[in-house]
């Protein structure tokens, strides 16, 4: 019953990596470029969460909506304002970029916030529920579902609809695509808003049921990177298997292995993965 | 009639500035901002070998300072050696590790370079933070009392400052000579464009094997070199992603690619870092990383070359031509 109860909550917990990975990976797909500032996101969408907790108060859904609003808006007016004039620079600009944003956003937050763990008050979605002899925190549970639903959902957003499809055509071409009548630029702060807003929405979702402190944008950015690199870049279905699969190999090496071990063997696996398959699960070459 | 300012003369007053400047200011706290700014100078100068002028991004530089810095501890440590018997084990370890990474992630493009060097980077500080050979997240410490000099545990900074300048003597001789080199312009193609240099018969997986290895050597002897003066270890100075933001930013700031490009980077930032640490306490060093990072994205915004093809570009030509080289 434990091992079952381990297996549950670790894939709960990878659905949350899933979804904002896949941020970090449709922005990888759509301009080829990596976002090292993609965990800080998620944790600014858990300050958002709780700064629209404490000041305006309201339930799960209201401070998800408010942090997945937050973050787009930031990841859009990072793209016009930042992204857009390094996109077509040389690669040591492209790299600095988000790095440099990375330290900024994270060290603006311990500034702020301070270092200290902090957790959401008691809300709707606190207490646990007991299914056929396995207890779920009902807020992991929920935040779980979530999670698989919208990623799902971004997964048809670009396959499935118009928007979709002019996200893909400015990714594959961005000359014709612009014959064609797109305007890139559109496209590409689109794709930015998704990305940081599924990153928003998800910090938003962790937070419910984990303390955290502006260091975990470093840990999430890392593991979203072991992620994409399993799921394979640019591959929002890919990342969501993968994960899946690295949120189950998390909390079994923590729940087997002790706690101080569930990073190394994660990070341990991207050294592996790239080895043995750099394209990724889904990837091509 | 040579200018004042021909490249060979600016560089042997360089040299006679940085040799005189320990005894011009002789004062504790002015010794112990150079020995800061050289040993920022060694490291941003080996990181420059891979980063800047072939062009492939490390943000996990750490890992080698890391490996440098622990090395001389850990065998001071275990056997009770002089530190500088690690420092070898050091540069043997660091090019195995520069390989291991390099290996895989050189056939693919530059993003994923950038990626494996930080997670590696930070999976091995986790790993050092719990493994107690290495001292877990306590670390090692270094003689407390000099047996003998070869303990490299000086009471004053004099000596410390002469050993970094030679050091840095050393990096940026084998910069300047790989430069001129093949081996240089190889470098500075895979740069330009990757497929076009592979058109043209660069070896260039080779190439940049070559130049992680070489970096990762000199970056471990800069670690060894900080343990010594130090004389104490611990995961997050030796591994944290602070000490490769450091790199980053000094080479950066200056101008990657250049080979003076970390030392104007060093000079500029570390007066300013301990700055910032002296008027704010200890909340200083998390301002420093703001501002730090806030240089970062203005850098890559607008002047991705750094100050030096800043200087280059607004200075007017005929000034400029003395300069040329």
């Amino acid at each position: 019953m434990v091992a079952v109860q381990v297996i549950v909550g670790g894939l709960l917990l990878g659905a949350i990596y899933a979804l904002f990975s896949s941020g970090l990976t449709l922005i990888w797909g759509m301009m080829n470029f990596i976002n090292f500032a993609h965990g800080e996101f998620v944790m600014l969408g858990m300050y958002a969460a709780l700064m629209v907790v404490v000041w305006i108060g309201g339930g799960p859904a209201i401070f998800a909506i408010a942090a997945a609003v937050a973050l787009a808006a930031l990841g859009v007016a990072i793209y016009f304002s930042l992204i857009r004039h390094v996109t077509r620079g040389p690669m040591l600009a492209q790299i600095l970029s988000t790095f440099g944003l990375a330290l900024l956003l994270r060290y603006t937050a311990f500034w702020i916030f301070s270092a200290n763990f902090v957790s959401l008050p008691q809300n709707a979605m606190s207490g646990t529920v007991n299914l056929g002899g396995i207890y779920l925190p009902i807020a992991q549970l929920v935040a779980g579902l979530v999670a698989i639903t919208l990623t799902v959902a971004l997964h048809l957003l670009l396959t499935r609809t118009t928007v979709g499809s002019k996200l893909l055509a400015v990714a594959e071409d961005r000359t014709a695509a612009m014959l064609m009548g797109i305007r890139p630029d559109r496209m590409q702060a689109l794709a930015w808003g998704l990305s940081a807003g599924a990153a928003g929405i998800a910090g938003a979702l962790m937070a419910t049921s984990y303390p955290w402190s502006p260091s975990v944008g470093e840990t999430f950015g890392l593991i979203a990177f072991v992620v994409v690199a399993l799921g394979g870049f640019g591959s929002v279905l890919g990342s969501l298997y993968a994960g899946l699969i690295i949120g189950l190999i998390q909390s079994a090496s923590a729940f087997w292995l002790g706690a101080i071990y569930k990073d190394i063997v994660v990070y341990g696996l991207f050294v592996a993965l790239l080895w043995l398959r750099p394209q990724g699960l889904m990837g091509k070459t | 009639m040579k200018s004042i300012f021909s490249p060979r003369r600016r560089i042997a007053l360089l040299a006679v500035a940085l040799l005189l400047f320990p005894v011009v200011f002789s004062g504790a706290f002015a010794r112990d901002i150079g020995v800061a700014f050289l040993l920022a100078a060694i490291s941003a100068s080996a990181w420059n070998i891979v980063g800047g002028y072939a062009g492939q991004v490390s943000v996990g530089h750490s890992m080698f300072f890391g490996i440098g810095a622990y090395m001389p501890l850990l065998f001071y440590s275990l056997f009770g050696w002089s530190p500088i018997a690690g420092i070898p084990v050091g540069i043997v370890l660091s090019i195995a590790l520069a390989v291991v990474i390099g290996m895989p992630t050189f056939r693919l493009t530059g993003h994923y370079f950038s990626m494996a060097t930080i997670a590696v980077a930070e999976l091995i500080r986790i790993f050092v933070g719990t493994w107690d050979f290495v001292g877990a997240a306590v670390g090692l410490q270094g003689p407390a009392t000099a047996r003998g000099w070869w303990d490299l545990t000086f009471r004053s900074e004099l000596p410390y400052y002469y050993i970094f300048l030679a050091v840095l003597g050393i990096v940026l001789a084998t910069t300047a000579f790989i430069e001129r080199r093949r081996f240089g312009f190889y470098l500075r193609a895979i740069k330009a464009s990757e497929r076009a240099a592979r058109s043209l018969g660069v070896p260039v997986r080779r190439t940049k094997m070559q130049a992680l290895a070489l970096s990762a050597a000199f970056t471990s002897v800069a670690g060894s070199l900080y343990a010594a003066k130090t004389g104490f270890i611990d995961p997050d100075s030796g591994f944290g992603i602070l000490v490769s933001v450091q790199m980053v930013i000094v080479a950066a700031l200056g101008g990657a690619g250049m080979l003076f490009g970390p030392l104007l980077g060093a000079l500029i930032l570390i007066p300013l870092q301990i700055a910032t640490n002296t008027w704010f306490g200890g909340g200083g060093s998390g301002l420093t990383y703001i501002l730090y990072g806030g240089i970062i994205v203005v850098i890559a915004r607008f002047e991705p070359g750094g100050l030096f093809e800043l200087w280059y570009r607004v200075v007017p030509e005929r000034w400029r031509r003395a300069y040329a080289t």
